[in-house]
């Protein structure tokens, strides 16, 4: 874990970049997150983000992406939309979570 | 002593380089036991971005058996890793009993069952294809299978479609 900076503030991160203090995170700072790798946050990226974040305060754990549909009623199509080619990860990016740990 | 702060590293999600990996799995098997590591895999990899496709030959053919897939059984009979008394395990009743057992691990685990399994896996891009010499022997066609499985193809096809990419057979 490495103190760095994002735009204008200091964040944990570990060695890809995936924050490692959620509390860090706000959605100024998703904003940032997101355009560093590409993405325009539309109101259902928002859904998705607040979802998994909210999730993962209750449970500890980053949903997968088949938890993200049954749960969080964000279906598998959608989020390889939002988030194309790598949903799962890409997302946590965004929320400032760590990478899912479930294999499905 | 001074620290020196460096900007966040950003994942590499190779987006914009054409990796081309690509994997094909191919299930040869009906059970239970043996559907799921196949799909399991070709969710994983498609999570990955990776282009995914899954072949379905001989037994395999149950997973896309509309009337079948469903109802995979798992049997204890002949598998050590059951770790139950081998004489038992043949008992008028224990493969009903084992495959109930089976599958509320695997939902309780929130694992979907296969038919869900498959529309997840198609939802994502991956490609169900089955196997011409495994249908015409089961006299099956498209209309006994599952509708998203894209097509019937020889094992040339198979191996035409497979240039270039890892395969698993299960």
């Amino acid at each position: 874990m490495t103190v760095a900076t994002l735009g204008d503030r200091e964040i944990h991160v570990d060695d890809e970049g995936f924050l490692t203090d959620p509390s860090e995170w706000d959605e100024a700072l998703a904003e940032v997150l997101a355009s560093s790798i590409g993405l325009e946050l539309t109101e259902a990226h928002w859904a998705a983000i607040e979802f998994a974040r909210a999730d993962h305060a209750a449970n500890g754990e980053t949903p997968t992406l088949r938890r993200m549909a049954t749960e969080g009623g964000i279906s598998t199509k959608e989020m390889f939309t939002l988030f194309p080619k790598k949903p799962a990860k890409k997302m946590s990016y965004v929320a400032g979570l760590p990478k899912p740990v479930g294999c499905v | 002593m001074t620290l020196t702060l460096e900007p966040a590293p950003v994942p590499a999600f190779d987006d914009d380089v054409e990796t081309r990996r690509k994997l094909c799995i191919v299930c040869s098997k009906g059970s239970l036991d043996m559907a799921y590591p196949g799909l399991v895999l070709a969710n994983a990899a498609l999570g990955e971005g990776i282009e995914t496709h899954l072949f379905f030959t001989f037994w395999g053919f149950d997973i896309i058996n509309r009337e079948t897939m469903a109802h995979l059984k798992f049997s204890p009979v002949g598998n050590p890793a059951t770790h139950m008394p081998p004489a038992l395990m043949g008992l008028p009743g224990m493969t009903a009993f084992a495959t109930h057992m089976m599958k509320k691990q695997i939902e309780g685990i929130d694992v979907p069952d296969v038919p869900e399994f498959l529309e997840m896996i198609t939802d994502a891009g991956g490609h169900l294809w089955a196997c011409r010499m495994s249908a015409d022997m089961m006299h099956i066609d498209e209309k006994d299978l599952y509708d998203r499985v894209e097509g019937i193809i020889s094992a040339a096809d198979f191996i035409e479609l497979s240039e270039g990419a890892q395969i698993i057979f299960v």
